[in-house]
């Protein structure tokens, strides 16, 4: 793979750049990988790539049944934070959000990580309480954030009216190293590191059953002919119930529609990430100038990745009262996605009842600011059957009662 | 936006006058029962692309509990039934298995 640089780009320059190649190959499926990896989102294509990276395992197919980061990953609102209460959810967050920090160095891929600081705004009494817990437990795990006063809010993020008289700013939740990053482009810059590593990326091919022999994965049907595989890693979201389904087993979670948002483009005037949970909203302004803002989930299992149009009234009506000037702004564009959201709010890294085959799912609303950490944990997983980052995040924990409870700690927003 | 007839006082309800409750029929495992039975009652669900029986509540109307049959993949409503059922009446499984011949 040609890489990118000051020189190439020069070099390019001076022959009309066609000398570029692909992204990342387009090849047929072979007949047998030694992992296969269902989904080519940003989960399942980090987890690919640190296989390959971490564990020298490159004989890697990464199966989708529609385009490369075409469902979640590119539907997110692109937010990367780490300030999560418990303990292993800190952990892996951090370490996301620490390889977001280098990611884009380490795939010689630009996927222009923006550390402006993410806050989180306490609207309520409830919420001031829930925050300074948070900042003191992020303190003790070694993830760095603060609790802010409403006039540091304000002189963070002017366009903010902090004296509301239905959600008035109480403060807020800082973290100075969150922000976002291009989704695109995290999925193309992994996409382009495992071609690079010989790995096969199969688009357009879906997953119709999973082949198992006495309990254990060995491959799977799909649209473009059965591969074999040793292991299997399942990396749906929203659809890990419709695969589980397949293997024989049933999942914790259900899968519903999230909605996001973005206004006509304007001129630069926020360059924070706010979020909002008491009104069920959060916002940034991309590098285009559109306002991003994503609302709530829909409370009915739905697969059809649209959402009902109440709540993107109500995530707007909310969110006009502490943004005023969005009051005037159009909306260009709309959509939905299908999330998977467990009882706990936390998501799955799991081996499965099915020997050799994992899964990880469950990330509900907030996975995009995971995907390296998952990824890195995840490859683990496979290549040794265990992982530190990802062994609290087991299936059992359900039966076990060891839930890692963020549906207290993050409210809704993600 | 979803409608739904709440089956007690007829009424078609759009979305925001319900409440929804999950997945229906669930058989419930109480004390005395084994683990894996009752973290399958608890856990796990069907989450079924395609036909879902589930729980509503016509939360701003009469305020009783129904169940709905309803395609998750389509938005399709198959039909309404009362919550006193131990499983979905024969009319709704004739509309299941008539749907797309319309």
């Amino acid at each position: 793979m040609r890489r990118f640089s000051a020189f190439a780009i020069a070099r390019e320059a001076l022959r009309h750049h066609e000398g570029w190649g692909r992204t990342w190959a387009k090849r047929p499926p072979k007949a047998r990988y030694d992992v296969i990896i269902v989904g080519a989102g940003g989960h399942g294509l980090a987890t690919a790539y640190y296989l390959g990276r971490n564990f020298g395992i490159t004989n890697v197919a990464i199966l989708e049944k529609g385009w490369l980061g075409g469902g979640n990953t590119g539907r997110n609102t692109t937010i990367i934070r780490s300030n999560y209460l418990q303990d292993p959810s800190a952990a892996i967050y951090e370490k996301s959000r620490d390889l977001y920090e280098t990611l884009s160095q380490d795939l010689n891929y630009n996927i222009m990580f923006s550390p402006r600081g993410v806050i989180m705004l306490a609207q309520t009494h409830h919420e001031v309480r829930g925050y300074k817990r948070t900042a003191h437990a992020n303190s003790l795990q070694g993830v760095s954030t603060e609790w802010i006063e409403p006039d540091r809010v304000k002189e963070l993020c002017p366009i903010m009216n902090i004296d509301g008289p239905r959600y008035p700013v109480l403060g807020g939740l800082w973290q100075a190293r969150g922000g976002t990053a291009r989704h695109d482009a995290v999925a193309w810059g992994l996409a382009r590191a495992c071609t690079d590593m010989g790995m096969d990326i199969i688009q357009k091919c879906e997953v119709t059953g999973i082949d198992r022999d006495g309990g254990r994965v060995t491959g799977v049907q799909t649209t473009q002919g059965p591969i074999a595989c040793d292991k299997l890693g399942v990396v749906v979201a929203g659809h890990s119930g419709v695969l589980a389904q397949m293997a024989g087993f049933r999942l914790p979670l259900e899968s519903v529609a999230l909605q996001a948002l973005v206004s006509e483009p304007i001129k630069p005037c926020m360059d924070v990430v706010v979020m909002a949970n008491t009104v069920h909203g959060y916002m940034s302004q991309s590098d285009k100038g559109e306002m991003v803002i994503g609302g709530g989930t829909d409370g009915f299992n739905n697969y059809t990745q649209r959402g009902s149009f109440q709540h993107i009234e109500e995530t707007l009506r909310a969110l006009t009262e502490t943004f005023p000037m969005i009051s005037r702004l159009k909306m260009l564009r709309q959509w939905g996605g299908i999330v998977d959201v467990t009882g706990d709010r936390s998501p799955i890294l799991s081996k499965t009842p099915v020997d050799g085959m994992f899964i990880n799912c469950g990330w509900g609303t907030g996975g995009f600011k995971a995907i390296p950490g998952s990824g890195w944990g995840m490859a683990e997983l496979i290549a040794r059957g265990h992982s530190p980052l990802t062994e609290a995040f087991g299936l059992d924990r359900f039966r076990e009662g060891r839930f890692i409870d963020e549906s207290v700690a993050a409210g809704v927003a993600h | 936006m979803l409608i739904l007839r709440c089956p007690y006082c007829g009424l078609n309800g759009e979305e925001t006058e319900l409440s929804p409750g999950g997945e229906a029929h669930l058989k419930r495992f109480g004390p005395g029962s084994d683990d894996a039975s009752f973290e399958a009652y608890l856990f796990l669900r069907n989450n079924a692309k395609g036909v879902h029986f589930e729980r509503w509540r016509h939360a701003y109307g009469c305020g009783k509990w129904f169940l709905a049959a309803r395609d998750s993949a389509t938005l399709e409503v198959y039909g309404t039934y009362p919550a006193q059922t131990s499983e979905p009446p024969a009319d709704i499984f004739a509309r299941i298995a008539d749907r797309g011949r319309g």
